[in-house]
């Protein structure tokens, strides 16, 4: 744990040191590249208003995380309990994924409006297929004799699936969250980008416009930061919850 | 009481679309005796094992499958499979009473503890089963077989991934509890048929050889000479039909 905190600290430093470098060596104008002294600066002077785009953003990813990892979950429960519904809705699925995300946000600002609710549509919208996907995967993979086991002590399809298919399918599940975490505020960003008056990613563009780069980098951090909190408070709750045991002991 | 267990036969061929998996055949297993199936790997033990249990989906299965009592088998067989099959996520005793949890019947805790009792592990009722060794989670496995309380009961290579001590622990202990049952074991460990077997047959190609069972009541002792005679005879046999 020690080592680990120190390679995180050991490699923060070196990124710092680097972009110092880089910025005193090319001679770039603050307006290109502001060094990390002056982005932190900018930091701390606008805390108050990138803590309050911030939250914004937050508020729909974590929206976005939820609904997502309820609707995924339920879709991916739904398709392995009936083939008719893989069959139909399936190709369905995969079609969808050949549509690019970002093309649907203009689409989805103009039916949500620029509020709150189109950006967790965003977040939603990139989450929902690897967290279907990764559990739906997990689901179809239970293993044989635990099947069997189920079947000979009488147990209906139903109680197949509550007490040993989706048990058995967490630690998948899981690994879907995962990916999520990460995935999550990439499609809240781009839903501020295409229409927002609040949030970080609507704040970025703004200081992007308005020749602000060092407060586009403020944020940039932030974001990034929040999105790597969210990625280990995921990863957390996952082992604590839903790896269980399974991942580490399957039927032998 | 239990119902008196049935005498249970198997007769036919069966096949997966062309591949023929085996025979036709005819075996009968005895009302509450412990009958041997062994056979290398891939003739088909398996499959006949899961046939009777009414589980397998894929096999075309040509010929009847009768109990003597006549009534329908569901609802009548227990399983103790390859490796133990306990759920991870759940405690020992959760795991006990899984057949209940699966039928949506209410879970009977002090029978389940009666039974843990009876395998040696009342003292790990609350732990989850990476906490044990291979020889508990077996022996969780048994009760939880023995919870079930068929009348009939399929072993398929139940203790194959022990070590040589616990594994002839677990016969022992198996044999003591599931006698009175019609008991059909899938091995393919000459050792154990020789031990349990009240009737021993040898699966191959070329179909069902029977083997007449060492003398005296299963379980028998590691060390009899009839036994290990007999044990030697079967693997002779074995890889003469491989």
């Amino acid at each position: 744990m020690m080592t680990r905190l120190v390679t995180i600290i050991a490699s923060t430093a070196l990124a710092l040191v680097l972009w110092q470098a880089l910025v005193m060596l090319a001679d770039l104008p603050p307006f290109i590249l502001p060094d990390p002294v002056r982005v932190f600066e900018t930091l701390w002077k606008s805390r108050a208003l990138i803590a309050h785009h911030a939250t914004i953003t937050g508020a729909e990813v974590l929206l976005g995380l939820a609904l997502g990892a309820v609707l995924g979950g339920f879709s991916a429960i739904g398709l392995a309990a009936s083939p008719m519904a893989r069959r139909l809705i399936r190709p369905m699925m995969v079609f969808s994924q050949s549509i690019p995300v970002f093309a649907l946000a203009p689409i989805l600002t103009l039916w949500l409006g620029y509020g709150l609710w189109s950006k967790v549509a965003m977040a939603l919208l990139i989450i929902y297929f690897p967290v279907t996907s990764a559990f739906f995967d997990a689901l179809m993979r239970t293993p044989q004799h635990w099947l069997d086991l189920g079947r000979i002590m009488g147990a209906n399809r139903h109680r197949l699936m509550w007490h040993i298919r989706v048990p058995a399918a967490l630690p998948g599940f899981a690994s879907g969250l995962r990916l999520a975490a990460v995935y999550a505020p990439i499609g809240a960003i781009i839903g501020e980008w295409v229409g927002a008056s609040k949030g970080l990613g609507y704040l970025m563009l703004l200081a992007n416009g308005r020749a602000k780069i060092d407060l586009m980098f403020a944020a940039l951090i932030v974001l990034a930061v929040l999105t790597l909190l969210l990625h280990a408070g995921v990863d957390r709750a996952c082992r604590k919850w839903l790896d269980g045991k399974a991942a580490r002991h399957g039927p032998a | 009481m239990r119902p008196k267990p049935p005498d249970l036969v198997i007769e036919g061929s069966a096949r997966i679309g062309d591949t023929p998996i085996f025979g036709p055949l005819r075996l009968v297993m005895p009302a509450g005796r412990w009958t041997c199936l062994l056979g290398p790997s891939g003739v088909g033990k398996t499959t006949l094992l899961r046939l009777l249990a009414g589980v397998d989906d894929v096999t075309d299965f040509t010929g009847t499958i009768t109990a003597s009592d006549g009534l329908a088998l569901p609802g009548r067989m227990a399983l103790m499979a390859q490796g133990d099959l306990l759920m991870p996520w759940l405690d020992v005793l959760g795991n006990v009473t899984l057949g209940a949890r699966l039928r949506g019947a209410p879970r009977d805790k002090e029978r389940a503890l009666a039974m843990l009792e009876r395998v040696g592990l009342a003292d790990h009722a609350g732990k989850t089963p990476d906490a044990l060794s291979g020889g508990q989670r077996q022996r969780v496995a048994l009760a939880r077989t023995l919870m079930e309380d068929r009348p009939i009961v399929l072993l398929d290579e139940p203790f194959s991934a022990l070590d040589a001590r616990t594994r002839a622990q677990m016969q022992d202990l198996s044999a003591e509890h599931l006698v009175g049952r019609t008991v059909l074991m899938v091995t393919h460990d000459p050792a154990e048929a020789a031990r349990l077997g009240d009737a021993i047959h040898i699966l191959s190609e070329t179909g069902l050889t029977d083997f007449a069972p060492p003398k005296g009541a299963p379980p028998r002792p590691v060390d009899d000479s009839e036994t290990l005679a007999a044990q030697g005879r079967l693997l002779a046999l074995l890889r003469a039909t491989a």
